[in-house]
């Protein structure tokens, strides 16, 4: 079956952006597929907004610059206004319930708020709120399947954080978790 | 000319270098390059390293050097040539790599390059030629020309509202923690020509060592800039450029 | 498939692979200095490279890097630098030298937009300058210009090849986004590209040799003439080295030429167009020096118009012009300062050009 998706992630420096994409990223490559990740970059990078694109597809990537995306993770105010209108109909799009006070008002795309923040908290790490975000993503899409997202942690964790490899595992298997209830809700 | 085979070995008292080729110079009459060179090729006889040493040339008078140094050389960029000489003694540590720059090349256009070869430490020897004007491009102000010394760009003298103070680069550079030999000479006499030489000796010595930037300043003469006989200009050199930039050992290992 | 496997195919940044790359081609030396969109490189060799290997070197400023390579070069090593636009620019004195000394050596832009210090984000407004020769006098850079990051990696390899059979210095040049993203690439493996030592470098006079001298000045034009001459011809021979890379060129009513990152945007741009029944090919030209003019001029005789997309005000589309010369129409399309197209906007001036043409579908 033909692959091809183009996801954007965006928000704040220091949510765990870049990182999100690249997981997802390796998790594609896991799978044999043709990956491409961009993130903006420059001052961007030094705590300011934060945004990376991934596309995943089973064909020769193109242009890997997108302007249209199959999902758009968005955890901060600046991002869902810019964003929000760049999601195709029939897309995702998952935001942080904590951050974001305007919530997109299309009625053709699938929008889901998380409190990752919260859960993230409540797990006692806070760093962790991207991989509960990433786990709503992979249980409410077909991109990659979540065996691969967890191997692709060990390729982007260095390996002096390899020891904090069980609680993102936690973090992912508990975004799944919520988003299997509120698509059950 | 002269060849040595017509001289009793008991009679010779000196020769050329045999690194030093048969190709005439071109520097001026009087001018102190010429010496400069010829000691060079001196010690990178004496030392036997003709077949190990590199030299970096500059843009100023001594742009032809090549013609006289009968060893590799590459001529560089205007001011680069201490980065010249970096990269290829970084590439070769087991050379022996010289730079040979004016003050115009040194210490105007290649401030940079000077402070940061030093600052590194490269195990290179720098030779410095100030002779406070541009010979090549016809006489203009460098930035070590004293205040008051007329060239064709300040006609009236320099002065320090204008072009500021004379640049004394020798002992700005001692202050850098990678200048492990810092010392200036002159070639206007004799005795300055046989320190200059024993210090170019110690400095390749040094850099065998691995011990840091060698740096050597030559106070030299300009006749024809300055607009003197040789003569003349070896005294101005004497009563002027030494009491601004005075002789001896600045740096010395411990 | 799982590619994980395999451990020469890994995702990386452009930058990264670039520099990788540069290690497995057996580099003695790499003299560089910080400017974005292209530190990763020095990073990751000044992280990465075996200090047995060679030298990683910051230099304190771009002009001192590229002499640094002028006299690593000079003395018959495998060396590299590597800049983004405004450092190129403070190099291009030392690139003459270098070019004048026919001395090989890779040299990396990872352009950003401009003029002045511009911005960070890509942009091909130095094609001028690197296809032209950039600095003072008659020479050019073999430039080669990647796509794609599996590109970045493969034209070290490439680049350095011809540097050095060439002896002329070899660009890459790239942009922000390629240095920037991360793709799947395969690693190219090390001891594919062997070293000799050259006869003309100045490493120590043998006393059985003449002396090597790397020279770039001539006090006789007569001589300097001549240096021209020898320069000129090897650019001519330079020719039989073009590449380039044609795409659903058979029965194409249009064709565009694009290179680097804009040709990957013009290739999603044909997916749409595809779509609508209109037949456009794409030739993308992976040698900017030597440029492939010949197959512009032969695909001119059969096309009914040209669009050349550039990220810049239009300047690889001055060479197209002189190949097609006048066989056809020849329009362009460029963003510029940092700012991409979207192949939207690219289907819409291919739209406009079939409807000013009255091209049949």
């Amino acid at each position: 079956m033909d692959k091809d998706h183009e996801i954007i992630f965006a928000g704040f420096g220091g949510q765990g952006i870049l990182s999100m994409g690249k997981i997802l990223a390796y998790a594609g490559l896991e799978e044999g597929y043709e990956v491409c990740w961009l993130p903006s970059y420059g001052p961007e990078m030094r705590g300011g907004t934060a945004n990376c694109s991934v596309i995943i597809s089973s064909k020769k990537i193109s242009s890997p610059i997108s302007t249209n995306y199959d999902c758009g993770i968005l955890l901060n105010q600046p991002s869902m206004d810019k964003f929000e209108s760049k999601i195709k109909p029939g897309g995702i799009l998952l935001y942080e319930t904590a951050e974001i006070i305007k919530v997109s008002e299309r009625d053709d795309i699938n929008i889901l708020g998380l409190s990752a923040f919260e859960e993230a908290q409540k797990m006692e790490v806070k760093q962790v709120a991207n991989m509960i975000i990433l786990g709503a993503l992979i249980n409410n899409t077909c991109i990659v399947k979540i065996d691969s997202v967890l191997k692709a942690l060990e390729d982007v964790l260095p390996q002096r954080h390899h020891h904090l490899i069980p609680i993102n595992k936690k973090a992912l298997l508990k975004g799944m978790e919520i988003a299997e209830k509120e698509v059950l809700n | 000319m002269i060849s040595e085979c017509e001289i009793e070995n008991l009679e010779l008292v000196y020769k050329k270098p045999k690194t030093l080729t048969e190709t005439p110079m071109h520097y001026c009459p009087g001018c102190g390059h010429g010496v400069i060179n010829k000691v060079l090729m001196e010690v990178i006889d004496e030392l036997n390293i003709q077949d190990k040493v590199v030299g970096a040339a500059p843009v100023g008078c001594s742009v032809f050097e090549y013609r006289y140094m009968d060893i590799d050389m590459i001529e560089s960029p205007h001011g680069r040539a201490s980065a010249v000489a970096t990269g290829v003694k970084r590439v070769n540590p087991d050379l022996y790599v010289f730079s040979y720059q004016g003050d115009g090349d040194l210490a105007a256009i290649g401030t940079s390059e000077t402070i940061h070869t030093v600052n590194r430490g490269e195990n290179i020897l720098m030779l410095f030629i100030n002779n406070a004007i541009y010979g090549m491009t016809g006489g203009q102000m460098a930035p070590t020309t004293l205040i008051g010394q007329k060239t064709s760009t300040s006609p009236y003298g320099r002065t320090v509202k204008n072009s500021g103070f004379p640049i004394n680069m020798t002992e700005l550079i001692s202050k850098l923690d990678g200048a492990y030999f810092v010392t200036r000479q002159a070639v206007h006499k004799p005795n300055g020509v046989r320190k200059l030489k024993k210090a170019i000796q110690k400095s390749f010595e040094h850099q065998k060592e691995n011990k840091g930037t060698c740096f050597i300043e030559v106070i030299s003469n300009c006749p024809a800039g300055w607009g003197m006989t040789p003569i003349k200009s070896n005294e101005w050199l004497e009563e002027n450029l030494i009491k601004m930039y005075p002789l001896g050992d600045i740096k010395v290992p411990k | 498939m799982n590619m994980s496997y395999d451990k020469n195919v890994r995702l990386m940044k452009g930058n990264e692979a670039l520099a990788e790359a540069a290690i497995r081609a057996e580099i003695d030396g790499y003299f560089g200095y910080p400017i974005t969109p292209q530190s990763e490189i020095l990073e990751y060799l000044s992280k990465n490279f075996n200090e047995e290997d060679g030298v990683v070197l910051q230099a304190e400023s771009e002009i001192a890097a590229i002499n640094m390579v002028f006299g690593a070069a000079g003395s018959g090593k495998r060396v590299m630098t590597s800049t983004s636009s405004p450092g190129m620019s403070l190099m291009l004195e030392g690139v003459s030298y270098i070019a004048a000394a026919q001395l090989p050596c890779l040299l990396v832009n990872i352009s950003r937009g401009g003029p002045g210090l511009g911005t960070i984000q890509p942009s091909q407004a130095d094609y001028f300058q690197s296809t032209k020769g950039g600095g003072h006098g008659d020479y050019r850079l073999i430039v080669l210009a990647p796509n794609s990051v599996q590109e970045m990696a493969d034209f070290v390899f490439d680049a350095i090849y011809l540097a050095e059979k060439y002896r002329n210095p070899a660009l890459i040049l790239s942009d922000g986004t390629l240095g920037q993203m991360m793709e799947k690439v395969r690693l190219p493996e090390k001891g594919s590209l062997p070293k000799f030592i050259p006869d003309w470098a100045a490493k120590g006079k043998r006393k059985d040799k003449e002396r090597n001298i790397i020279l770039t000045s001539a006090v006789d034009p007569a001589v300097m003439e001549n240096l021209n001459k020898e320069l000129q011809k090897k650019y001519a021979l330079l020719q039989s080295e073009v590449r380039y890379e044609l795409n659903e060129i058979e029965d194409a009513q249009i064709l565009i030429v694009a290179f680097g990152l804009s040709a990957r945007i013009c290739n999603k741009a044909q997916e749409i167009v595809k779509e609508k029944g209109v037949s456009v090919g794409l030739l993308r030209p992976i040698t900017l020096y030597p440029f492939p003019s010949d197959t512009i001029t032969k695909l001119s005789k059969k096309v009914q118009a040209i669009l050349v997309v550039e990220l810049n005000a239009g300047q690889m589309v001055e060479d197209v012009k002189l190949a097609v010369n006048g066989n056809c129409p020849v329009h362009f399309y460029g963003r510029m300062g940092g700012e991409l197209p979207t192949p939207e906007e690219i289907y819409f001036e291919l739209k406009k050009i079939i409807d000013e043409q009255s091209i049949e579908k």
